[in-house]
């Protein structure tokens, strides 16, 4: 390896690509019309090099919030390919098409009043009523399997549905949690399911009304409520710098490896 | 297509040649010296961001004129409108609302939650998508002291102490004691919070905390949070409005005989239509996040696509002052390679498990578990100044992590083990990171000042408020992990809350004869920049970041400037 300094020098800033002299470059086809870019290079990446400004199609850039579900082929390729933008890189003779927006339904509902409180006690039925009611087309997916081969984030979108056709929630929760909000199952659906909002109430309704609610919680929120700690708190404002750095250097720390909710500290004044 | 490029790998063999020899030092606990103070200032002041002198001006206008900023962050003070005021009738009201909410990421949509349960009528207006922001990035967790042996008293010390007690205590006090009711709000939602079977909420040690007290939702607890409160949002649209691709880039005051000075709507721009609007409200909400994307330095940043400081440039010109804006935090250990993780944080841990900073050359160059600005100024210099740093085949430069070395000290298996994300992270795109080091840099992560806020959300202009990553003080000159995503859902439900009591209190006189929509601080404020000598002021906010390589710019030959 020659060690030319000039070429040490960071050419890119922020998330400008300037790639070096001699720096390999692909045929890439965004929307079918061919461009040159260089390799490693995401798809997101790859089109602000080619001379793209995102305005739609682009959000977090690391791949967490779905803005930018993409399809794409190779040329020379039957194979229908999905991913994200801003998590896939392009290879060679890649015919690119993100999809930005995609139509989907979702149903307003109340979620207070939405579920008889008998829901807590397991009465299993009530939750998938509500599900039958406000999504009655996720009872007719075909099992096909098209929205799993789809999902960017591998979830096994045909299964979270399958398990809310069977009323298990807790199941369609877990298996959904990583779901980005992309659409691109819900654009391949042959039963025009919007699988992504139904697993997005399903959610919710679990995390309120099956999860256990967190008694510990609901206590403190209660002395919260009563003004227990504002004098407390006053006070810690009022105090100097220097009052401020002795009590924090003086914190007794919660060891890592207690019981959850055993530990206490030797003084209990505070709490 | 996976892994290092075969120029990389050949670099990698200087890394892998040091390797053994390294590890035995390491096992006799012989390392690289640290810093001395005397050194750790030097290395600070000279190539540290916040600290450097170079790279940072004074702004010349404004509430905060004569203080130092970032270049980037000046050049947008100092910026000039998007829009001409002359050309505009600021008669011809579009939208009319009771609060108008700015930025649609955790801050707004919480505020827009709260305004709307207290009986107002709410439009909130976001540059991209609702919810494509900061909020929906975060990972790690959100803080709030709920366990017996905790109480938001230890909250507020731990937090007073990470932001090295330049915090606004008030702000603090009303972060901590409103921990306790976010948690629960967010559980009332339906958030999926980790849980023992029981209900009690899983709680661990974040930096900087004395008792274990980080809430999460798997490992992406912000987007739970975004996805929750949007879905919410979503169930209110008869009276909660989201007007997508539609960035304000103008507040709009009021004026009467009797006054005025007060906030009352802004000026929207549709991204697609480049149409703009006239939004009257009678009280606004700022809460447009943090500034990542103005890459201060050339610094890669984590942050969202939209995180431009637009807030902060149109609330300076409307009069609100800014707090603690020269402080920025950054990650010492961001990747710079693959592209999909460029910006992606590395945590200590890898270092704190015994990885090294490895050059160019295969050696070590610093202590790798110096604090975190020291830390990153040791990449900077050993980069910038001594031409050692590795380059990436897209024109990054970073050095290596020599994460193998955790294996040579701890036993095989212990980073799959102990770092699972990361492992996965790279694994998917051909790295294995018990195997070979990754390439990292410093990473612009957190703005941590901004508007000048009270504990209800108030900015210095009545009728503005103000929440979240814009907003200065709650942190201080750092912040701590978890206490962000607190910030915003607590100063968003107060700002939503205090906006609600204002209106209802009556804005006095907002709807009266010879009250008028007055964009004349716009004006003020640009004759301010041209007595000031202000030269070539750029258009501002900024609202997208370019990306555009030189290349193409210089085949665009058309006519418009
Ligand atoms: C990668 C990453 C990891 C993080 N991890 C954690 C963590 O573990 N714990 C923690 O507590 N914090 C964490 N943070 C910090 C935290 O996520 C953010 O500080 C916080 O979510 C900011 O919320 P916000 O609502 O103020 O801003 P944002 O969520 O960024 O929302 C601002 C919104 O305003 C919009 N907007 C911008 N300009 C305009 C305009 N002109 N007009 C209209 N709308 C506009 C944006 O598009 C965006 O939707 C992390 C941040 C990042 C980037
Ligand atoms: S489940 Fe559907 S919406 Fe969710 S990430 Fe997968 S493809 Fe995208
Ligand atoms: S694509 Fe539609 S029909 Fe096919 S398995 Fe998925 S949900 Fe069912
Ligand atoms: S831009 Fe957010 S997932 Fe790709």
């Amino acid at each position: 390896m020659a060690k030319d300094k000039k070429l040490i020098k960071p050419l890119a800033t922020g998330d400008k690509t300037i790639p070096p002299e001699g720096a390999k470059m692909i045929p890439i086809y965004i929307m079918g019309r061919e461009y040159v870019v260089p390799e490693t290079l995401t798809i997101m990446k790859a089109t602000e090099y080619a001379g793209y400004q995102y305005m739609r199609g682009c959000g977090c850039r690391g791949g967490i919030c779905g803005a930018c579900g993409t399809f794409y082929r190779f040329l020379g390729d039957y194979k229908l390919k999905s991913g994200l933008a801003c998590q896939t890189v392009v290879q060679p003779n890649m015919v690119i098409a993100q999809l930005p927006f995609f139509p989907s339904n979702r149903p307003s509902y109340n979620l207070e009043k939405l579920v008889p409180a008998g829901i807590k006690q397991g009465m299993e039925n009530s939750p998938h009523e509500e599900l039958r009611r406000l999504y009655p087309e996720v009872f007719k997916c075909v099992g096909c399997g098209t929205c799993t081969r789809t999902c960017p984030m591998d979830i096994d979108v045909m299964d979270y549905i399958a398990l809310m056709k069977r009323g298990d929630l807790k199941g369609a929760a877990i298996k959904s949690f990583d779901c980005v909000m992309c659409g691109l199952c819900a654009s391949r659906c042959p039963a025009q399911i919007s699988q992504f909002t139904a697993a997005m109430f399903v959610r919710r309704l679990y995390g309120k009304y099956v999860l256990p609610a967190a008694e510990h919680l609901k206590k403190r929120v209660e002395a919260v409520k009563s003004g227990k700690y504002l004098k407390m708190l006053d006070e810690l404002a009022k105090k100097s710098t220097d009052e401020l750095k002795k009590l924090y250097t003086e914190r007794e720390r919660e060891p890592d490896m207690t019981e959850p909710g055993k530990w206490m500290p030797k003084d209990v004044s505070h709490l | 297509m996976s892994g290092y490029t075969p120029e990389l790998k050949e670099l990698l063999k200087k890394v892998e040649a040091s390797r053994p020899a390294r590890v035995e030092r390491a096992r006799k606990n012989q390392h690289f010296p640290a810093l001395t103070m005397e050194q750790r200032k030097e290395w600070l002041s000279k190539y540290h961001p916040d600290y450097k002198s170079e790279g940072r001006r004074a702004v010349k206008v404004g509430p905060n004129k004569g203080e130092t900023f970032p270049d980037e962050v000046v050049n947008l003070l100092e910026s000039r409108s998007r829009i001409n005021p002359k050309n505009i009738d600021l008669s011809k009201i579009d939208y009319e609302t009771d609060v108008l909410v700015i930025g649609a990421g955790g801050a707004g949509t919480a505020a827009a939650l709260i305004a709307q349960e207290n009986g107002l009528k709410v439009i909130v207006a976001t540059k991209l998508r609702h919810g494509d922001s900061n909020t929906v990035m975060a990972e790690g967790g959100i803080q709030g002291a709920d366990q017996e042996g905790d109480s938001p008293y230890y909250h507020f010390i731990d937090a007073m102490g990470g932001g090295h007690f330049s915090n606004q205590p008030d702000l603090v006090a009303a972060l901590t004691n409103d921990a306790p009711l976010v948690l629960h709000w967010l559980e009332s939602l339906g958030l999926m919070f980790d849980k023992y079977p029981d209900g009690r909420m899983l709680a661990r040690h974040g930096g900087g905390t004395c008792r274990r007290r980080m809430h999460s939702a798997g490992d992406m607890t912000g987007a739970e949070i975004m996805r929750v409160v949007r879905d919410e949002a979503r169930n209110r649209t008869e009276d909660i409005k989201v007007l997508e691709f539609s960035p304000a880039v103008e507040l709009l005051l009021d004026t009467s005989a009797s006054g005025g000075g007060r906030c009352a709507g802004a000026i929207l721009y549709n991204l697609e239509t480049k149409e703009y609007y006239i939004v009257r409200a009678k009280a606004v909400v700022m809460a447009t996040g943090g500034f990542g994307r103005l890459h201060i330095q050339g610094f890669p940043t984590t942050n969202h696509y939209g995180a431009t400081a637009d807030g902060i440039v149109m609330a300076y010109r409307a009069g609100v002052k800014l707090k603690d804006l020269d402080s920025t935090q950054y990650h010492p250990t961001g990747a710079v390679y693959p592209e999909q993780n460029v910006g992606l944080l590395i945590t200590e841990k890898v270092r704190g498990l015994g990885s090294q900073l490895i050059n160019i050359d295969g050696e070590e160059f610093c202590f790798p578990l110096e604090p975190r600005d020291v830390e990153s100024s040791c990449i900077i210099r050993e980069c910038l100044d001594k031409g050692k740093g590795i380059m990436t085949p897209v024109g990054r430069v970073g050095v290596w992590l020599d994460s193998p070395m955790i294996e040579a000290l701890h036993g095989e298996g212990t980073v799959r083990k102990e770092l699972p994300a990361k492992y996965i992270q790279f694994k998917r795109y051909g790295i294995d990171i018990s195997k070979e080091p990754m390439l990292v840099y410093p990473t612009l992560h957190y703005q941590n000042g901004g508007l000048m806020i009270n504990a209800n959300g108030e900015t210095t202009v009545p009728g503005l408020y103000s929440a979240g990553e814009v907003t200065g003080g709650v942190h201080g000159r750092n912040r701590l992990m978890g206490n962000s995503l607190l910030d915003i859902l607590v100063f968003g439900r107060r700002s939503g809350l205090n906006a609600a009591e204002y209106i209802k209190a009556g804005v006095k006189g907002s709807r009266g004869q010879g009250v008028k929509l007055t964009l004349e601080h716009v004006e003020k404020f640009e004759k301010e920049l041209k007595a000031a000598g202000v030269k070539e002021p750029v258009i501002g906010p900024m609202i997208l970041p370019e990306y555009t390589p030189d290349h193409v710019k210089a085949r665009r030959w058309g006519q418009s400037a």
